[in-house]
């Protein structure tokens, strides 16, 4: 075996995917607009899901509280007392990770299925607090209406098609950093945690605390979409929030395979098929549930799973490594 | 003194149900390590399928209440049987040998498909058991006014637990059963054959939780398409309360919740009584990770 290094495609990728959506909004229709609004919040809610579940492989199928979290914050602080919605995406981002560290301490050594059953547990007292009126702040089973239009830059946004400028914008930040993230330290830390965490902990990772950190930044995500979800939205109830919608999240990163791409055209799939199925009016469901069983029994591994990590070396290294491949062979 | 017995027994009666449903969770965990998320789906699928056959064969007519409750039963448990041996043919099967959250997400397809199709088939009112079948006797014990139902609720799951705590221990099949849990590729060695073993599991689960789909509607008479959820929820907790893959566990776990949830929403808060069984899960999985009779489920971190 000769080493080469392979030129990384994916900068290429990004930039086109990136134009596309640029001109996308040029041949939608208004409606159409309003589902890519909404599949750019599911990829955003996914990506955030992919560095707990994809990178960290913490089974973990409760995000819907997370985003619940920061939506119902935004909402209360905007409502009760005026605070613009802009300056509270990072406050709303801070609330769902302190809560998601707060619930995450306990239960975080537990495995597999058992920590899925607790954060569907989680999930699930999250909506029912929500609905109980929680401090008579939530506005129980009705929820909260009047939450303001975001404003930047003294332009009100409320149409559309700006919110899929933002979110859009949201998305592409969010694949910049994540993309950086999964190469860094911090992402190299997961990635050998998911592989085996008890070869991490021989290695010296410490595995809560990193497991814990990773739980907390895709809360963190989670949290600021939510801010964006109540912005666009301008009523919330706790019917947004369910234990399904974070199945969907779930299967939208777990059909993606985990990867960047991959977890995009999961969402895709799971945001925007029902969509598309939507001539078969009340038969939809049910064809997304066989379409979601078809394709991971055609790909069990997901769409395009991660790449093994590849390292850029220096010609002079790779010519090393490769002579003394070569000089081995000649010697056997 | 008698509202709390009469909470006892409405406790025990759901907890039998919740029993029922858990150990086909806890059967299908236990040889395949899958949560089968479409579980609750196939306990609504009897519930419905009861409903029509007692209607569509006008059986409370022809039989005396009870045996037509009966017959019906054994009708359900064959249809739902069967549906759920060819749900691990289809959706499970082929996802084997692949990573396990594929097969979580597989299940999760098929749960969607079964609301879905429950949905077109029967719509998405709230449908009602008929009073002919539903028998309202209530008995009188130390004062009380008890319906009769609760009683054969709690008979019929304990009866139906008991069967199949029998087979289980007591069989070469359930032996089997319990190898192929322990350690598939030894069970194979031996000349077990696994296939055979799990299709069986996929045949009892969902038998035992489409007869408990048929007791919710007698005893409650309200059935709607999407009970399956939080039925399901509740009782895969009650799997884990008693130690998932561990039969018994599963039982034991059941009546727990039932009690726990029923005196909880009576004595303390009926807002959060569906958030109840789920402080419990939490709760137990903290200070007991391995559930009341189970294995070992926290990693020393």
């Amino acid at each position: 075996m000769i080493f080469k290094n392979t030129k990384n495609t994916y900068f290429y990728l990004f930039g086109i995917f990136a134009l596309f959506m640029a001109f996308l909004p040029c041949m939608l229709n208004t409606y159409w607009t309003a589902v890519f609004v909404s599949v750019g919040l599911g990829i955003l809610l996914s990506l955030s899901l992919n560095v707990i579940l994809g990178q960290a492989g913490i089974f973990h199928m409760g995000h819907a509280a997370f985003y619940a979290v920061g939506a119902y914050l935004t909402a209360i602080l905007n409502t009760r007392f005026g605070i613009p919605v802009f300056y509270l995406i990072p406050v709303a981002g801070i609330a769902s990770a302190l809560f998601a560290g707060l619930v995450a301490r306990p239960i975080i050594h537990l495995r597999g299925d058992y920590l899925l059953m607790v954060t569907i547990g989680i999930v699930e007292i999250v909506r029912i607090a929500l609905v109980n009126d929680l401090g008579g702040l939530t506005g129980g089973a009705n929820g909260i209406f009047g939450i303001s239009r975001p404003e930047l830059f003294g332009i009100k946004i409320k149409k559309d098609i700006q919110f899929y400028y933002l979110i859009w914008t949201f998305v592409f930040a969010t694949l910049i950093l994540f993309y950086w993230l999964h190469n860094s330290r911090f992402g190299r830390a997961l990635s050998c945690i998911k592989e085996d965490d008890i070869a991490a902990e021989g290695c010296g990772i410490n595995v809560t605390h990193y497991k814990t950190a990773a739980f907390m930044l895709g809360a963190f995500w989670a949290g600021m979409a939510g801010t964006l979800f109540a912005a666009k939205m301008t009523i919330i109830s706790p019917g947004s929030f369910t234990f399904w919608d974070s199945v969907l999240l779930f299967a939208a990163v777990i059909l993606g395979g985990g990867s960047q791409a991959g977890v995009i055209l999961g969402a895709f799939l799971v945001f925007g098929l029902p969509e598309i199925f939507r001539g078969f009016a009340d038969a939809r469901m049910l064809i997304f549930g066989i379409a979601l069983m078809v394709m991971m029994i055609i790909r069990p591994q997901g769409i395009i799973p991660p790449a093994p990590r590849s390292y850029i070396l220096p010609e002079i290294w790779l010519k090393k490594l490769n002579n003394r491949i070569v000089s081995e062979k000649t010697q056997d | 003194m008698e509202q709390f017995f009469q909470q006892i027994i409405n406790g025990f009666a759901i907890g039998g149900i919740y029993a029922l449903v858990a150990l086909g969770y806890t059967m299908v965990y236990g040889v395949l390590k899958l949560i089968n998320f479409a579980h609750g789906d196939l306990f609504t699928i009897g519930a419905y399928l009861g409903l029509t056959l007692f209607v569509s064969f006008n059986l409370a007519n022809a039989l005396p209440v009870y045996a037509a409750i009966i017959v019906v039963a054994l009708m359900v448990m064959g249809l739902v049987a069967l549906i759920g041996g060819l749900l691990e043919r289809i959706a499970y099967r082929p996802l084997r040998n692949a990573n396990r959250l594929s097969a979580v997400v597989s299940a999760v397809g098929a749960s969607i498909f079964f609301q879905n199709a429950i949905l077109l088939l029967w719509g998405g009112n709230y449908y009602v058991y008929p009073e002919s079948v539903r028998p309202t006797t209530i008995i009188n014990i130390f004062g009380m006014g008890v319906p009769v139902i609760r009683f054969v609720l709690i008979g019929a799951s304990v009866m139906l637990m008991l069967v199949l705590y029998w087979f289980i221990h007591r069989t070469k099949t359930g032996t089997a059963i319990r190898a192929a849990a322990i350690d598939q590729g030894a069970a194979k060695l031996m000349g077990i054959n696994v296939n055979r073993i799990i299709s069986l599991v996929f045949l009892i689960g969902p038998g035992l939780g489409g007869v408990a789909g048929l007791m919710v509607g007698l005893a409650y008479g309200q059935i709607d398409y999407n009970m399956g959820f939080s039925y399901g929820l509740k009782a895969f907790t009650a799997a884990i309360l008693g130690g998932i893959g561990n039969i018994p566990g599963a039982m034991i776990g059941g009546l727990i919740l039932g009690l726990v949830e029923t005196l909880g929403a009576a004595y303390l808060t009926i807002a959060w009584k569906d958030a109840i069984s789920f402080f419990v899960l939490i709760l137990i999985l903290i200070i007991r990770p391995t559930g009341i009779l189970g294995e070992r489920v926290a990693d020393k971190l």
